[in-house]
């Protein structure tokens, strides 16, 4: 077996040397003959009516080949939701805007110039209306922003009520009942978990070329969902799923917000349809910015009730989740994933409830975490300031409250059970890590100092690799573009005549290294070396069913599946050696590169021998059917549940409120590891993205609905110079939910480290009496928490 | 983020350069601050005259006592050359906390000065360090004092027929010294200056002989701050002194709220910054 094909090895990712250099082919990098441009007329009013839509000017600009507005694409309808609870985004707005950013035209023309400058030409003129920003003022239903909605709350998420059919016990009296005790401590606290703007490197961008003659579409799409997409457009265009052909090239990030199917991958398949020429649209910086999907933006008030010897007693939380105007995909059902461990690590009774509001600003759904990352946030800042009040240790009092190792599979009371966990494992080997007894030594020497030094700690549960079947019961699924309504996994693996073998997955990267960790696990399964494994991904032609790489749920889903489909590959190999070799199949073992007889190493045949066996019929034995391939589906019984805990060391500059991250500390366990670069990588960029929510990224819109953050000159991302030197580490805990222990890590950086650096920041500043900030601890709040704290 | 239509100039002479500037264009070094106005459609010239290919204008050199920046010198040079942070410190560290790297490698230190932002890191050092900016155009040449030429927020005293062809700074002499810092809008010093100051003193017999004080971030423009160098010239430069003197850096500004910062804040900021270049000048001076 080639060792660099095993799993847990460092393999370095195979994709790298052709992205370093340049050769990545991404879909603005492709511009094929005939091409027209579109730009989008977008609306600089968060709320009006359309009183005067005159495009006859853009059509006579130079170099404009047409201009659409709605009445030329309703009838495709508008682009269904998955979950769809709300108002629908109509493909071009329908007379009326709700969001800065909505598209009212598009225009398609010569060049990208061209289409701007019609743009540019279009006449409009609105009648402004009083928006709905605020998210208390929006529950209030003071002003409605849909008048055929009934409320602007479009859904209430409450803990035991999220699925009626679990028929699961409402604790909300308990928590309750627990705050009336003698000897009860109740904290609660106010907090905002700020909306963010996704921002990937790669804007979103799509080419939709339809052949008249075929009628049959190709879409080049930067998506995490081909296969979304191409369902989508097969429905709203009436054709068959063979006749869409959507293929994600290489994506440069997603992060959640190309995991929705969006208008303006319709609306270019639309016009290349309408003048049988291709058509191609990327996003500014400003539309990324505006018209992709936001994440997060909750605010609420979280409530721990415990013992005055750190026993928890139970936990509340009252929150709004901002839904935005319309409802794209997954939308309202955002929350409902921070739902499912809304009690973290922690055995405890939970009173949950967040109401979903619509605003007039931009969508939100998925963001790496995705309601995870929120819910989590609450829960780990409360315990926090729960720790501070009763004096007790921050490890302490989460360690006193865990589940324990043997209670697993744990059952919560939301109904889904945590497969597996050692949490205490995890805080131990943070300690020993990060020298946690030192540490408190010299946050002591630094106090006496009169220095701002603080340390934060956050725990997190998630739960990813969706997932189980009962999903799609509750709307995850891609059914409403006419898919099967799972979120099973498959793989297939094909070993080539040549013993090359090439694999195909129903999930794409976004920059997550598939090419390289899927090649483990096949070349681990086969004992095929890693640099002759091909991997194939983002086409729908080459795979028949794929969901899409989102909520960690890759390795561990369409991980499994190819796992499954290289163990069935492995079998027929070793009939085929048995067969050359004139033994049975049973004693056929694979190593080096071939097949032998056990015990006797001499009787052997190469891959190359067997895979070529494979295709000659007279070569192989009778019963087999030629080939050698293995198409699996998996349907895991259980999402994962990967935890772990996080340490941070800041200090503070009481004079300007400059928060700088010392050093910071993360254990994490995600199960069994296949690729330990990757996992890490994975760990970097999300706790690069917790940290940006917590001291930097803000998505601002004014009271008006203006959007005061449209460049990323006002919306400060995290670099490599702003971010300290991580010390990452894990605990190995398997799952049995999928036959190789793997749970997921996309995400868990992410949800693992905003609270945890909120948690210094404000460790820091307790001496001075600081009890909260609200993210982004950018200087201007830090100061005015300290102003406000000594005054 | 598609600019208009645009006539495109990049002529190889001084003269040419000058020759194609008229009411309706401008001229363009790095290309750091203007292209993203243009591709963003908030600025529109008939025409931009490239002057990246003139030779001559690259060049930091030593002249009557003073260093002579020419236009076409990248941040990156002025913030490594040994011989700016000798003798014109300030504008080295606000040459090196410019941006990041590809935007120090492209962007130059006149261009940031021409460009006027309010929040760039150049103007401030220009004004503490008593820079002369020297401008061409086709009538002559025409020299212009920093305190003139910051006129508003992305507006300096330069025509639409003139190009910022070089800078004179003069050199710290015996007893001199000068720095600049600021807190970035990305915490440390990473990003646009929330508040920045520039600080130049001159140090005699163990007091301060002159001084000027310059802010950056906190107002429509970056501007002296005259009451701080009055009120520490005179004293021993000690750290009460340098505090008390910072406690008026704003009386000759006008706050300006952004996201980054309130009018209260700023004004806070603008005191401790003033406070921390003032005492690392007079480090620097000794």
């Amino acid at each position: 077996m080639a060792t660099t094909s095993v799993m847990g090895g460092a393999v370095k990712r195979r994709e790298d040397p052709a992205l370093i250099k340049g050769y990545g082919s991404f879909v603005d990098d492709m511009t094929p003959t005939r091409v027209a441009h579109v730009a989008f007329l977008r609306s600089p009013i968060a709320r009006a009516k359309i009183t005067k839509l005159d495009t006859s000017a853009a059509k006579e600009t130079e170099g404009v080949v047409a201009v659409y507005t709605h009445d030329d694409v309703s009838h495709l309808g508008p682009l269904l939701a998955q979950v769809p609870i709300g108002k629908l985004r109509p493909l071009l707005a329908d007379g009326e805007v709700n969001h800065v950013g909505e598209a009212i035209a598009m225009v398609v023309a010569e060049n990208r110039y061209a289409a701007q400058d019609a743009v540019d030409a279009i006449d409009v003129d609105y009648d402004v209306m009083t928006p709905v920003i605020d998210l208390k003022k929006a529950k209030s239903d003071e002003i409605k922003v849909h008048d055929e909605l009934e409320s602007n709350v479009l859904h209430t998420w409450t803990y035991h009520g999220y699925w009626d059919a679990l028929g699961l016990e409402d604790q909300t009296a308990e928590v309750d009942a627990a705050m009336e005790r003698d000897d009860a401590v109740v904290v609660s606290l106010e907090m905002t978990n700020q909306r963010l703007i996704p921002v990937a490197i790669e804007p979103r961008s799509v080419i939709a070329d339809w052949n008249p003659g075929y009628g049959s579409f190709t879409i080049h799409s930067s998506t995490q969902v081909p296969h979304a997409l191409g369902g989508a457009v097969s429905k709203m265009f009436g054709l068959k799923s063979t006749d869409v052909r959507v293929i994600a090239p290489e994506v440069g990030g997603g992060f959640g917000c190309k995991l929705n199917v969006y208008n303006d991958e319709i609306l270019v398949a639309f016009a290349s349809q309408a003048l049988g020429r291709p058509v191609k649209w990327t996003e500014t910086r400003r539309e990324a910015a505006g018209a992709t999907i936001h994440g997060r933006g909750w605010i609420g008030t979280a409530t721990l009730v415990g013992t005055k010897d750190g026993e928890f007693l139970g936990y509340k939380l009252e929150a709004i989740a901002d839904m935005g105007a319309y409802t794209q995909n997954f939308t309202v059902a955002i929350p409902l994933l921070g739902l499912w461990i809304a009690s973290g690590q922690y055995k405890m009774p939970v009173s949950w409830t967040v109401d979903c509001v619509v605003t007039n600003t931009m969508t939100t759904d998925a963001y790496r975490g995705a309601g995870r990352p929120e819910a989590i946030y609450y829960l780990e800042r409360v315990i926090d300031a729960y720790a501070r009040e009763i004096g007790m240790d921050p490890l302490d009092v989460r360690v006193k409250n865990f589940w324990q190792p043997d209670e697993f599979p744990a059952t919560m009371g939301c109904g889904f059970a945590l497969d597996s966990g050692d949490y205490e494992g995890a805080v131990e080997k943070l300690k020993a890590e990060a020298g946690y007894e030192d540490l408190l030594q010299k946050r002591e020497e630094a106090r006496a100092e009169g220095r701002h030094v603080g340390i934060g700690i956050g725990s997190y549960v998630e739960v990813c690799g969706f997932g189980p079947a009962v999903l799609a019961e509750i709307g995850f699924s891609w059914a409403n573009y006419g898919l099967p309504a799972s979120f099973n996994g498959s793989g297939i693996v094909r070993v080539n005549p040549d013993a090359t073998v090439t694999v195909v997955i129903g999930t794409g990267p976004t920059g997550q290294g598939h090419q390289t960790t899927w090649a483990q696990i096949v070349g681990d399964g086969l004992g095929i070396p890693v640099e002759d494994i091909k991997v194939l991904h983002g086409d729908t032609r080459e795979h028949p069913m794929g969901i899409g790489t989102f909520g960690s749920r890759s390795l561990s889903v369409d991980g499994a599946a190819t796992f499954e489909a290289t163990k069935k590959v492995r079998e027929k190999a070793a009939r085929i050696a048995a067969h050359i070799l004139e033994a049975s199949a049973d004693d056929i073992v694979f190593e080096d590169g071939g097949a032998h007889v056990a015990g006797s190493p001499d009787k052997r045949a190469e891959w190359a021998q067997i895979a070529k066996a494979a295709y000659q019929a007279h070569t192989s034995p009778e019963d087999l059917d030629s080939g050698l391939e293995a198409h699996t589906t998996f349907s895991p019984g259980n999402a994962t549940w990967p935890f772990g805990t996080h340490l941070a060391l800041v200090e503070v500059d009481s004079d300007t409120g400059d928060v700088k991250i010392l050093d910071y500390y993360a254990v994490d366990d995600c199960g069994n590891v296949v690729s330990p670069m990757i996992v890490n990588g994975q760990v970097h960029g999300g706790i690069a993205q917790g940290i940006g929510q917590a001291l930097f990224e803000d998505a601002v819109y004014d009271e008006a609905g203006n959007m005061l953050t449209g460049s990323l000159l006002d919306y400060p991302l995290p670099t490599a110079a702003d971010l300290p030197s991580l010390h990452l580490s894990h605990t190995v805990t398997p799952t049995d939910v999928n036959p190789m222990g793997v749970k997921g890590i996309g995400e868990a950086g992410t949800i693992g480290s905003a609270h945890t650096i909120v948690n210094a920041v404000v460790d820091a500043l307790s001496p001075l009496g600081v009890k909260h900030i609200d993210m982004p601890l950018r200087p201007k709040r830090v100061w005015a928490a300290i102003q406000e704290a000594s005054n | 983020m598609y600019p208009r239509e645009f006539d495109y100039v990049a002529p190889s002479s001084l003269d040419e350069a000058l020759e194609a500037l008229g009411d309706d264009s401008k001229v363009m070094a790095g290309g750091m601050s203007l292209l993203p106005l243009m591709k963003m459609r908030l600025f529109s010239p008939a025409v931009v005259v490239d002057i990246g290919r003139i030779g001559g204008l690259d060049t930091i050199e030593e002249s009557n006592g003073d260093i002579v920046i020419g236009a076409l010198v990248r941040h990156a040079t002025t913030a490594t050359s040994p011989l700016v942070a000798q003798v014109a410190t300030g504008l080295a560290t606000a040459a090196s906390l410019t941006g990041d790297v590809q935007v120090r490698n492209r962007g130059t230190t006149c261009g940031s000065l021409a460009h006027a932002d309010v929040a760039a890191d150049q103007p401030a050092a220009a004004l503490a360090l008593g820079a002369t900016m020297v401008a061409q155009s086709s009538e002559g040449t025409r020299e212009i004092a920093a305190s003139d030429f910051f006129v508003d927020a992305l507006t300096s005293a330069l025509q639409p027929n003139e190009i910022l062809t070089s800078i004179r700074v003069p050199k710290h002499q015996a007893g001199e010294g000068s720095a600049y810092d600021k807190l970035g809008r990305r915490g440390g010093r990473s990003d646009y200056a929330i508040a920045g100051a520039a600080a130049w003193v001159k140090m005699e017999g163990g007091s301060v002989a002159d001084a000027r004080v310059a802010l950056t971030g906190v107002g429509t423009k970056a501007s002296l701050a005259n009451a701080v160098a009055d009120a520490v010239i005179g004293t021993d430069g000690s750290e009460q002194a340098v505090k008390d003197a910072a406690a008026r850096a704003t009386e000759d500004v006008t706050i300006i709220e952004d996201l980054y910062g309130t009018e209260e804040y700023k004004t806070h900021l603008a005191k401790v910054y003033a406070a921390r270049a003032l005492s690392q000048a007079i480090a620097n001076a000794s």
